[in-house]
């Protein structure tokens, strides 16, 4: 009996409940917002395109655009061509090739590529996130680091990587490094600087009340760490991962590309360029849109997890 | 100094250098403090009563004069846990669980995980929050937050108990329940407080000495002895004895005031 009578009366009209739920949701905004791009999209596709002597002889609209969102090797290629071409080069091709050496990857696979370019992503992350941390353990910790380290961590990111992604992979070859590694060091050197902020930030976030109870029970240094400063900071760690993953991709995917790297999302989008193969490209980007996401994601999940068990409020 | 003495101040002055020039938050003052008695520090904001308060607690270092605190220095007091502290605001940790925020000082003081538990539970107990050791800080009201904050500072069962306007940020209702319930457990423990307000009410019903306080420079301008037995309620405030000393103090406090004019 209690529950018909806490029953509000908008969860009693049953006819409505589906639709209510889709408007409180945020399914009906992105859908739409998915709907206005893809339309926006389509109709570029011919004004972006006409200059191709593919169309020169098409005439009227109607049988124009039905050529523009064909082409072969189109300026702007059309949604469903990079679906298309996403689905046979990831699903439509075999992932495993049989060699002299046994089964490997198959380079024609998009997904081969996909996993080159998130191996050095992790890796570059967690030398990134690893560096980041500790740097922040250092300034909140030693105060003339604050101000002798600070300035040459800012400037460290006001070289473009593009300038000095080329210089790590040429260093490091020299001697002998190549491969996942110098990738990784250009993921590590643009990830670690949103963590190094958030992280001073947020182990310098306790009030003065809280650390000054921690001094009443005479607690050590190590101890205000482990129990306050770091549980403290927890929330903008979480923040400053999310911007620190999606900037590692960016960094493996720069760091395939001045070297013409044999694999990776960086190899293919420089491949794709070299021949004119645009609807390649584009799925190529997509496809890192796509990691991207699945990355944020995954530090998002981690991140509900961590804080509903550190008590936040639902 | 009698071994009945829990504080002892001499001629305690205290100087901030800022740079608008010297801020004096103490001059001169002298008190003893008895063991098990209930000393209530009041005054307007700026007389230095918090900052005597935390003199004592070693938060703070005096300029000159001495201090002694159960008979060492402050330092070597705060050193030793001598004293629990109770903040204005609860201060409790959002992550950690009502228990586990109780269990904090313990921790640190690397007390075994069973007498953890069990000393949570005795004190959670003696506040009347036994239902409410698994909730986290926000499932609580301000006065709960309070009262765990006051279980804590009690946990590892100090000699001496150190009250910065504790209840200074609740409504008058909970003040009034969580006064005589903190006059209860003076009663039952017998633990030396030193406790800081703003309100004259408060500082008469709960104290066994009130320190009166006037600012610039912050000192002590009056001392009062305040008995109203140990079974007093609330009802007592409305008798002429507790009005007759509300009226001391006001006296005192406007007293004080009259230099600022």
């Amino acid at each position: 009996m209690s529950s018909v009578a806490l029953q509000t009366p908008r969860e009693a009209a049953a006819p409505h409940r589906v639709w209510d739920g889709l408007r409180r949701g945020a399914l009906v905004p992105v859908l739409t917002l998915t709907a206005i791009i893809l339309a926006v999209w389509y109709l570029a596709c011919l004004p972006m395109n006409r200059d191709l002597p593919q169309l020169a002889r098409v005439e009227g609209l109607a049988n124009r655009y039905e050529a523009a969102w064909s082409l072969e090797r189109p300026v702007l290629p059309a949604p469903h061509q990079i679906i298309t071409e996403l689905y046979a080069s990831t699903i439509g091709t075999r992932l495993l090739r049989e060699t002299a050496d046994g089964l490997v990857l198959n380079p024609r696979n998009l997904l081969t590529h996909a996993w080159v370019t998130i191996s050095a992503t992790l890796a570059g992350f967690v030398i990134g996130v690893t560096l980041g941390i500790a740097l922040a353990v250092a300034i909140v910790h030693v105060n003339a680091l604050r101000r002798s380290l600070m300035p040459w961590i800012v400037a460290s990111q006001s070289i473009p990587i593009l300038a000095i992604a080329p210089i790590i992979i040429v260093a490091l070859g020299s001697v002998g490094i190549v491969g996942l590694l110098p990738k990784a060091v250009i993921s590590a050197y643009l990830s670690f600087f949103p963590v190094t902020i958030g992280m001073v930030k947020g182990l310098t976030s306790p009030d003065a009340m809280l650390l000054d109870l921690m001094r009443t029970y005479n607690a050590s240094g190590t101890q205000t760490f482990v129990k306050l400063r770091w549980p403290a900071a927890m929330p903008l760690l979480f923040a400053s991962l999310k911007v620190s993953i999606s900037i590692s991709l960016v960094g493996a995917i720069v760091g395939e590309l001045p070297t013409g790297a044999q694999a990776g999302i960086g190899a293919r989008l420089l491949s794709g360029s070299y021949y004119g193969q645009t609807v390649q490209i584009w799925s190529a980007l997509v496809m890192a849109a796509i990691l991207a996401a699945l990355l944020v994601a995954l530090i998002t999940l981690a991140e509900k997890l961590t804080l509903k068990a550190m008590g936040a409020r639902p | 100094m009698s071994a009945q003495t829990a504080i002892d101040i001499r001629n305690l002055s205290l100087t901030f250098q800022t740079g608008d020039g010297p801020v004096y938050a103490l001059a001169d003052a002298n008190l003893t403090i008895a063991k098990g008695e209930f000393v209530s520090f009041i005054g307007p904001s700026g007389c230095g009563k918090t900052t005597l308060l935390r003199v004592i607690a070693d938060l703070e270092q005096p300029t000159s004069g001495s201090i002694s605190v159960n008979g060492l220095s402050p330092h070597q007091a705060r050193l030793k846990r001598q004293y629990g502290y109770v903040f204005q605001a609860p201060a409790l940790y959002p992550w950690r669980t009502v228990e586990a925020n109780v269990m904090l000082p313990l921790e640190v003081f690397g007390l075994p995980k069973a007498e953890r538990r069990e000393r949570a539970r005795k004190h959670l107990d003696m506040v009347r929050l036994s239902g409410f050791a698994k909730k986290f800080p926000w499932q609580l009201s301000g006065g709960m937050q309070q009262r765990v904050s006051i279980a804590r500072a009690l946990s590892f069962e100090p000699e001496l108990l150190l009250m910065d306007e504790p209840f200074g940020a609740l409504d008058e209702i909970v003040r009034d329940q969580l006064n005589e319930q903190l006059v209860k457990l003076w009663n039952e423990t017998r633990k030396t407080v030193v406790f800081v307000t703003h309100s004259i009410p408060e500082a008469v019903f709960l104290s066994s000495r009130i320190v009166v306080m006037s600012p610039r420079p912050g000192r002590i301008i009056d001392v009062i002895d305040c008995d109203f037995g140990l079974d007093r309620t609330l009802d007592i405030r409305e008798s002429p004895e507790f009005l007759k000393v509300a009226h001391r103090v006001r006296e005192g406090l406007r007293a004080g005031h009259s230099y600022d004019e």
